[in-house]
């Protein structure tokens, strides 16, 4: 199934599919650890839809929901 | 020589330059002069070193401003080595700026550091062969507790002596052969950048680095460009910079398994710790209680202090005056000497060490990148993001490096609201005076609720900027590090270097500034001074002698509560102030006009338009907020 990271439940795992938006995010989500194919971890969420901590290949990123709900994900 | 210190933030670069610093230092380094990095001279092995701490980058294809700034440094400067830190732990990932680093043709060092986390995580790595794949030195290291620090700086000493520029990194054919035509246009056009390839510069415009296509702007390179670019979409689905970035990858992943060994991790309590720190309820919690905590040792520490200190050179200008008589030159002279010494000693320093210790300690532990995901959603609210919460943290330390840390961010409207609002945080000179005057005189009820006051109309301010420069913020994407114990060396270290510009800089101005404030008493131009500013004094209800402290407190903002003393003539102030008094001086003095320093730095930073209505701004708001004040008060009192 696929979803998009901020409907991801925390806890989960998944793999990224894709990553749409501007290239500039996808550019700088690919700096920062995250590259299509990648295994995602969903680690927690904030509360008032703050952001999302994921966890990836040893890193941790947090990631507002805007750009969360960009990367698509196979779980 | 010249040294640059490359890395992807959070790497540990700033620990190696801590230490490199520290190392036989010929001269200190100077924060604040070049605003966005830090150098300092050192001897390494007799040999007369220049070394730069550069901002953290991820990617010499640079989207923020701090990213720019150590990029553009790296490939304009005569740079004769290059120290690129890694954190260990995420080698595949920092692999990535090593292959864009050795692009760069100048020597390289990689240094491996936090390896004893790495091991910890279970990852094992072979340096000899990653050495010999990449063809430059490796070097293991754990920053905080000095390890692997002689032997990098022998290595840095041979990869500059035999010139180990290691091995230019191939691309695909598809990439290579794109890299090779534009390489012939840049020839052609006689495209010349001092210190970088032609190869190097045909790659930054094949990814649409916005400095490079801004700076060429080359007809025939751009069509060739763009033709290329349409090559490679069809061939790989992806455009270039999105292709390049995907081989970088593939190549450092390559890397990895070649040189690493990963077993299992050892069980870390860390990752348990965030289940408490960043949790939905008690991570907040535990933010309250850390900021209240804090506090309360600042205050309980200066406190302690601060009344017996006074006390003490209170009694050296009572002898003074006493043996020369009150009115004469030599003794207002000395006077101002002694006063601004002790305001030194006795108000800032037992303020101004344990804040810097305890804002240095958050850092370094990691604990600042938790408090931007735990505030994301209210900076929301703001129209900003978790990571401007960052400037406004550092703000309370000093409002000088808040400023510069917007560079963080990646729009320019961010920058300015997080610019303008930062410098209304009480840095630690304006928390002096809280603390000294209001915790001090009137309790420490009212200092917390100046604090109070101040982030509400941070809030406040923030949502009326961001309603005005209405535009979608791109949202929050901050790497969030592993808990780190810092060293007591490192820390101490971090603390002294931002001690030092109050001690070097601030004081003496301090000292001066105290024996101007005497001469101009002694001469009578302060009633000049005082009668300028009257109609401020008078509509906030303050004595008349106070008018000139202010004029002081643009230059510093702890010269105000100083020269308080010094144009009151005493320290007991609370004899000559009511309490109402010195709660309008302070709501007046933590709002009003930022200190010179910040001024000039947000002129560099987000410009003229935008400092002089930052000054404006500031200056009315501290109006409006200290007669409310006022009036509040006064209400409440006659009830």
């Amino acid at each position: 199934m696929t979803l998009s990271l901020d409907a991801v439940q925390p806890g989960k795992v998944g793999r990224v599919k894709d990553i749409t938006g501007g290239m500039g995010v996808r550019l700088r989500l690919e700096q920062m650890g995250i590259h299509p194919g990648d295994v995602i971890h969903v680690k927690r969420k904030g509360v008032l839809r703050g952001p999302i901590l994921i966890e990836m290949n040893g890193v941790e990123v947090a990631l507002g929901r805007g750009i969360a709900s960009r990367i698509l994900v196979e779980v | 020589m010249k040294i640059a210190l490359v890395g992807q933030p959070n790497c540990g670069k700033s620990t190696i330059f801590n230490h490199i610093a520290s190392y036989k230092a010929v001269t200190s380094n100077f924060p604040g002069t070049t605003v966005s990095f830090t150098e300092s001279k050192v001897s390494i092995y007799g040999d007369l070193c220049i070394c730069v701490d550069l901002p953290g980058t991820y990617s010499l294809v640079s989207r923020d401003l701090a990213e720019i700034t150590a990029r553009n440094y790296l490939i304009s400067e005569e740079v004769d080595a290059i120290v690129n830190v890694v954190d260990a732990s995420i080698l595949e990932r920092g692999l990535e700026l090593t292959i864009q680093l050795l692009e760069l043709k100048k020597p390289l060092i990689l240094c491996l550091n936090m390896i004893d986390e790495a091991r910890r995580k279970g990852i094992f790595i072979d340096k000899e062969k990653l050495s010999e794949i990449l063809g430059i030195p490796v070097v293991e290291t754990v920053a905080v507790k000095g390890e692997g620090m002689n032997e990098l700086f022998r290595e840095i000493r041979r990869t500059y002596k035999e010139k180990l520029v290691g091995k230019v990194p191939q691309y695909g054919p598809t990439i290579e052969k794109a890299i090779k035509q534009l390489t012939e246009e840049i020839k052609l056009n006689g495209i010349r950048e001092p210190y970088v390839s032609k190869r190097f510069l045909a790659l930054r415009i094949l990814e649409e680095d916005p400095y490079f296509l801004k700076k060429f702007p080359v007809d025939g390179l751009i069509k060739l460009k763009e033709k290329i670019s349409e090559t490679i979409k069809k061939e790989s689905g992806q455009r270039p910079p999105l292709a390049i970035s995907s081989e970088r990858h593939a190549m450092s992943l390559n890397i990895f398994e070649d040189v690493a060994e990963v077993k299992t991790p050892k069980p870390d309590f860390r990752d348990r710790l965030d289940d408490v720190l960043m949790h939905p309820i008690w991570g907040y919690v535990f933010l309250l209680l850390i900021m209240y905590g804090f506090f309360q040792i600042v205050f309980k520490f200066g406190g302690y202090l601060e009344g017996p200190l006074i006390d003490v050179f209170n009694n050296l200008i009572n002898q003074l005056k006493s043996s020369y008589g009150s009115q004469t030159l030599l003794t207002k002279l000395v006077e101002g000497v002694i006063q601004g010494f002790s305001g030194g000693i006795a108000i800032v320093l037992p303020y101004l060490v344990p804040f810097l210790l305890g804002l240095s300690l958050l850092e370094d532990l990691g604990y600042l990148p938790r408090i931007a995901y735990l505030t994301d959603a209210f900076m929301h609210k703001i129209g900003l993001h978790g990571k401007s919460v960052i400037p406004f943290i550092l703000g309370y330390g000093c409002n000088v490096p808040a400023v510069m840390a917007t560079r963080i961010l990646e729009t320019k409207r961010e920058r300015i609201i997080s610019a303008t609002l930062s410098v209304l945080v009480p840095c630690s000179a304006r928390s002096t005076i809280i603390f000294g005057l209001i915790a001090f005189y009137v309790g420490p009820t009212a200092a917390l609720g100046i604090y109070v006051l101040n982030i509400f109309v941070i809030a406040v301010a923030g949502r009326i900027m961001s309603k005005l420069m209405p535009e979608e913020a791109p949202g929050l994407m901050l790497e969030v590090p592993a808990y780190r114990l810092p060293s007591l060396k490192v820390l101490l270290l971090k603390t002294w270097f931002r001690l030092r510009e109050f001690i070097y800089v601030a004081w003496p101005i301090l000292i001066v500034g105290s024996m101007v404030l005497s001469l101009i008493e002694y001469a009578h131009w302060d009633i000049l001074i005082n009668n300028l500013l009257y109609p401020l004094t008078y509509v906030l209800s303050l004595p008349k002698q106070v008018g000139v402290t202010l004029i002081f407190g643009i230059l510093r903002k702890e010269l105000s509560l100083i020269m308080l003393m010094q144009a009151l003539g005493t320290p007991h102030l609370n004899q000559v102030l009511t309490h109402l008094q010195m709660m309008t001086f302070t709501i007046f003095v933590v709002f009003y006009i930022p200190c010179a320093a910040t001024i000039g730095v947000l002129w560099k930073e987000i410009g003229r338009k935008w400092t002089l209505f930052s000054i404006g701004f500031t200056t009315g708001l501290a109006l409006v907020l200290a007669l409310l004040v006022k009036y509040i008060w006064i209400l409440a009192a006659s009830l």
